[in-house]
């Protein structure tokens, strides 16, 4: 899993040929608690790295996800629409929350890599 | 005083734990400046007697309008409210509890507001509906930002027979917003054609049915024609009533709708508070204001009521909130559902087709007198009369003979030339003599 | 391990976690019953009503009348009053137990409001009736707005928003119009970040972009970061004084200034106004425009969850642009300004923005907070605001070696608390507040403000005794000693001792369930 990059902001994204995925980290979804809704993205849509492109939402907070890169997003997790909580079984696998084609491959590199983001979330505590 | 329970040895004994010798010294972060040497220039305390004298004196002069007949309406209605509906909304744990932010101890109100939720939904022919906002015009400026937000578009087209400040209530909102209204002329005749306007940029049609001036429309082209432009159809009902009686906006194809629920378990109060009803369909619920009340369990799986979705309110969301609604009209709303349940289904039904007779008699009497036309070919419990002159004067000729006749159009709509119309509503509160007082009355003062 | 036994093991009460064991054959416990839906109630043929025959069967409905069923249900009038009765008692409420509700205020509620409000000269009176028969109540509406005036040592009002945050609206939509009066309307609205949520919404409902301002770790704002953020494009400022964390802003008159100086306007969130009443007035301290809460300050009843009555006071310069209706005073008697005709024929300019809500505002409001404030009087409000903060301070007092204050004290009329006293306990604040409804609290405002960890915000009110406030101290005093001895699980299974246990909100969200349907008891059964 080591194309696996994050953001400060808690997101993932996995590169797996032109196509990314995209999701939020297992310490995002531990903060949310329980999510019980999510907001995708609309298929078709072309985001900007770090512009709003989710909310995701548990009982209590709503949080804005934020896209890790920039691209036309193609394709959403239509099975978050029915079951939210696979965010808290699966964040980082049957969690994800859409797929996009990269318009710029080298934004991935200002991502940090696991390594760097479990220093990052030591850093946090 | 009365109302403070602290003794002068109460309150030494509470600083002398704090550890200040004077009250003023829990004020030192206030700039000196800015403390009140002495009381501000307003009576000092009264008793219950003597506020009760001034205050009886005060409501004196009001004529009640159950002590004359009384026609007037125009989106306020004056029912009867059976004893126990003020009776059990003066119970202290309904009373003087808060909004239910604690459920395990709030479980009374919860279970109101989902009988109060369900009870709107049947009513409006919806499938869900709010646990209540301020009243009928807010509720209706709500539907058109809501509309807003789910069309992306930012046009709302509203009808001339949509109650007058209603409409001023939308524009406003939508002035500060850059949404675009587009306003037709006040609707007197029940003949507006609305399908023009509508084009690819609404965001929604708002009308009201009975209209302002009491017409009765079926809408099922207007939402049809709405639905092909990709735009919602809000109807606004202003007394709740006719919902007994005439066919819900829900089944006529509404996407929203809003009312008055004044009408129900609330008095008059000289405007309010009333009752905001909110109700739309379930695919749009996450875009609705307000609060919602839902149904859950508890933690030995006890069926249990909560309040949800509450990602949508301002409390949570902040400026990113579809309304910024908290405090709504929880007692009104209690009292709407006490009413509607003590009338039940034949209850409702029987009070809506009184009020509709009431009216037909009442329309009927006024039509007989020289110079006075009636301008409905339907409505259900208000109509509107053209006068031999303005109305305005007619109006407060028959107050000062003790007949309180109805509304001059022209004090809601100045200068639209409407100056001889009046709406005239009866209920089941009005009596044949009311009738005949009215009619005769009018009869004289038009001689 | 079940719950109840872990109530048991939590040796509280001797034998109650036994009693607690005692399973019933009807479901009801005692005096608390077990109440159905009044859907699920009631038979066909049943009615609460008596009404008379409709004698006419004339038919003007225009060929709309409504067919089919409505689906309500029908039950005779003892069953209905029973219903809500019983579901009345599932309630707590402010007759019935200290309800330190902070920022809410929950104080008593005299009974002579609610006899008063029910005259029929007041509650009986149309809102279009002709004016020369309402005197009375446009007389009660210029009264109360007159001590509401005097009161804040503001000179005009608008009476007719219909709660707090349609105040805020309705002040923030007054500083945009005058903004606009002079040509540009401006792009920011300043916000504390310990601000209630109906600030930033409401900024944003006006057109604006809303600028969050830092606290200090003193619980203020911070006066340097705003005084950065202050340019030509910041329409006004929104500022809740005394502030959310129950804190005097001691540097209100410099935030005036500083607001000022760039020909913005300062705005108060009149919600703590009960305070302050009676012994500072906002006009002194340079607000321009300020809400007023007559549901907290001046008692009118929250009736769990409104109506609440929001009038907004400001400066004569702003009050040219206030919304319709008002009342004007003449010689002929009082008036109302309703329409912007009216208000160019009475010579008024006609800078109106516009209207906030149908009618005149909540006059049933009106009636309840002028009985109170002609109750108390001067003197008897301005001791109403001491024995606010006397409360406050003193729960603080005698709390603050157990508890942990956020911030040292003095405070104005409630008191914050953070959760560091439960660090390490495995205790939470929720679990905290649970924890006090087995005791007979109502818990205060818990995680609120959001600048505070864990925040308890806990506001007496002058109504308690205190004896009462003795008895709440000392059972928050047990319980935080019940935290720290590692009791964690007479925290996490409660409240234990009330209509109903924990609610599953996650399940309420996932799949909302908002009103009854015929299908619920098939489903249920599932």
């Amino acid at each position: 899993m080591s194309d696996v990059r994050f953001t400060k902001d808690h997101e993932w994204v996995r590169l797996e040929g032109d196509t990314a995925t995209i999701g939020i980290s297992e310490y995002a979804q531990e903060q949310l608690g329980d999510v019980v809704f999510i907001e995708l993205p609309t298929v078709g849509a072309d985001v900007e790295a770090g512009g709003d492109a989710a909310v995701v939402e548990s009982v209590k907070a709503a949080s804005e996800v934020y896209s890790p890169v920039s691209g036309r997003i193609i394709e959403v997790n239509d099975d978050l629409e029915a079951t939210p909580g696979l965010v808290n079984e699966s964040a980082e696998d049957e969690g994800w929350f859409w797929r996009m084609e990269l318009s710029d491959p080298d934004e991935l590199e200002e991502l940090m890599t696991a390594k760097d983001y479990k220093a990052f979330l030591e850093g946090l505590d | 005083m009365r109302y403070l329970p602290h003794t002068a040895q109460d309150r030494r004994a509470m600083l002398q734990t704090i550890g200040v010798d004077s009250i003023d010294d829990l004020f030192v972060d206030v700039p000196r400046s800015a403390v009140l040497a002495k009381p501000v220039d307003l009576p000092d305390h009264a008793g219950e007697l003597a506020v009760e004298r001034t205050l009886s004196k005060m409501a004196a002069r009001n004529v009640a309008a159950g002590t004359v007949p009384f026609f007037v309406g125009g989106g306020a209605y004056r029912h009867h409210v059976p004893a126990a509906v003020d009776h059990l909304i003066q119970r202290s744990e309904f009373l003087t509890a808060y909004t239910p932010y604690q459920p395990e101890i709030s479980q009374g109100t919860l279970q109101v507001l989902f009988e109060f939720q369900t009870q709107v939904a049947l009513l409006t022919g919806m499938e869900v509906a709010n646990a209540s906002m301020y009243d009928g015009a807010t509720a209706c400026a709500e539907a058109v930002l809501m509309a807003n937000r789910l069309t992306r578009r930012r046009r709302a087209v509203l009808s001339g027979g949509l109650h007058p400040q209603y409409r001023a209530v939308v524009e406003t909102q939508s002035r500060f917003l850059d949404g675009e209204i587009v306003a037709a002329a006040p609707d007197a005749t029940g003949e507006e054609y609305l399908l023009a306007l509508i084009d690819d940029e609404t965001a929604c049609v708002v009308v009201q049915n009975p209209t302002f001036f009491g017409h009765l429309h079926d809408l099922r082209k207007l939402a049809e024609v709405c639905h092909a432009k990709g735009a919602l159809l809000v109807v606004a009902v202003t007394e709740t009533v006719s919902l007994g009686a005439v066919t819900s906006p829900g089944a006529m194809g509404a996407d929203i709708v809003v009312g008055e629920g004044q009408s129900l378990g609330n008095a008059l109060n000289f405007g309010g508070p009333y009752l905001g009803l909110f109700a739309t369909r379930e695919k749009f619920v996450r875009q609705m204001p307000g609060r919602l009340c839902g149904e859950t369990v508890d933690a030995d799986g006890r069926r249990g009521f909560v309040l949800t979705l509450s990602t949508r309110e301002q409390h949570i969301r902040r400026e990113k909130a579809t309304s910024n609604i908290c405090t709504n009209s929880g007692l009104c709303s209690l009292a709407f559902t006490i009413h509607l349940s003590l009338l039940g289904e034949d209850g409702f039904r029987q009070l809506a087709a009184l009020n509709h007779a009431r009216a037909c008699e009442a329309a009927a009497r006024l039509a007989q007198i020289p110079g006075v036309s009636v301008l409905n070919n339907s409505f259900f419990n208000e109509f509107t009369v053209r006068l031999p002159r303005a109305a305005a004067g007619v109006v407060d000729t028959l107050a000062e003979r003790g007949v309180l006749a109805g509304i001059p159009v022209s004090r809601l709509l100045p200068a639209a030339g409407l100056d001889d119309l009046m709406l005239v509503a009866a209920t089941e509160t009005t009596t044949d003599e009311d009738v005949a007082a009215l009619g005769d009355a009018l009869a004289e003062v038009l001689r | 391990m079940s719950a109840r036994s872990q109530a048991h093991s939590a040796g509280r009460g001797g034998d109650s976690g036994a009693r607690e064991e005692v399973q019933t054959h009807s479901g009801h416990r005692g005096l608390q019953m077990e109440e159905p839906l009044i859907f699920e109630m009631g038979s066909p043929g049943r009615t609460g009503v008596d009404l008379p025959p409709v004698t006419t069967t004339t038919d003007k409905l225009g060929g709309l009348p409504r067919r089919g069923e409505i689906g309500l249900p029908a039950l005779s009038e003892p069953q209905v009053v029973r219903h809500y009765v019983r579901l009345s008692q599932k309630n707590y409420a402010i007759d019935s137990g200290l309800y330190p509700l902070g920022s809410c205020t929950m104080k008593h509620n005299p009974r002579l409001n609610e006899k008063i409000a029910r005259l029929p000269g007041f509650s009986d009176v149309h809102p279009l009736q002709p004016q020369s028969t309402v005197q009375g109540a446009l007389e009660l509406i210029d009264t109360v707005a007159h001590w509401l005036k005097t009161l804040t040592g503001l000179p005009a009002i608008a009476m007719s928003p219909a709660a707090g945050a349609h105040g805020e609206l309705c002040g923030m939509m007054t500083i945009r119009s005058a903004h606009e009066a002079r040509g540009n309307a401006r792009k920011r609205i300043l916000v504390p970040d310990s601000a209630h949520g109906t600030n930033p919404a409401t900024a944003v409902l006006c057109g604006y972009a809303v600028d969050p301002v830092p606290s200090l770790p003193n619980g203020r704002i911070d006066l340097a970061a705003l005084k950065a953020k202050l340019d030509d494009d910041v329409a006004g400022i929104m500022l809740t004084n005394p502030n959310t964390c129950g804190l005097f802003e001691n540097e209100i008159i410099e935030v005036a200034e500083a607001v000022h100086a760039v020909g913005a306007y300062f705005y108060c969130d009149g919600a703590n106004f009960n305070a302050i009443v009676g012994k500072v007035r906002p006009g002194d301290l340079g607000i321009d425009i300020m809400h007023l809460n007559l549901h907290k300050t001046f008692s009118t009843p929250h009736g769990g969850g409104g109506p609440g009555s929001g009038p907004v006071v400001m400066t004569a310069e702003l009050a040219p642009y206030a919304p319709l209706p008002y009342v004007v005073a003449g010689p002929d008697g009082f008036r109302l300004i309703e329409t912007p005709a009216d208000q160019v024929a009475a010579g008024d300019g006609g800078h109106a923005y516009g209207r906030m809500k149908s009618f005149h505002g909540q006059m049933g409001m009106f009636v309840r907070a002028l009985a109170y404030m002609m109750s108390h009087g001067a003197d008897g409000l301005r001791q109403v605001a001491e024995d606010a903060v006397l409360n406050a301070n003193y729960v603080l007092a005698r709390l603050k070696d157990v508890m942990t204050p956020a911030y040292p004290g003095p405070c104005m009329h409630e008191v914050l608390f953070d959760d560091t006293f439960l660090k390490d306990t495995g205790v939470t604040t929720l679990d905290f507040a649970k924890a006090m409804i087995d005791e007979g609290f109502h818990p205060m405002t818990v995680y609120f403000p959001l600048i505070v960890h864990g925040a308890m915000l806990t506001e007496p009110t002058e109504s308690e005794s205190k004896e009462s406030m003795d008895v709440f101290i000392d059972t928050l005093r047990a319980l935080a000693a019940d935290a720290k001895a590692g009791n964690a699980a007479r925290f996490a299974g409660a409240p234990y001792l009330a209509p109903r246990r924990r609610l599953d909100e996650t399940k309420a969200a996932r799949n909302p369930r908002l009103r009854w349907t015929l299908e619920t008891p098939a489903e249920a059964a599932e």
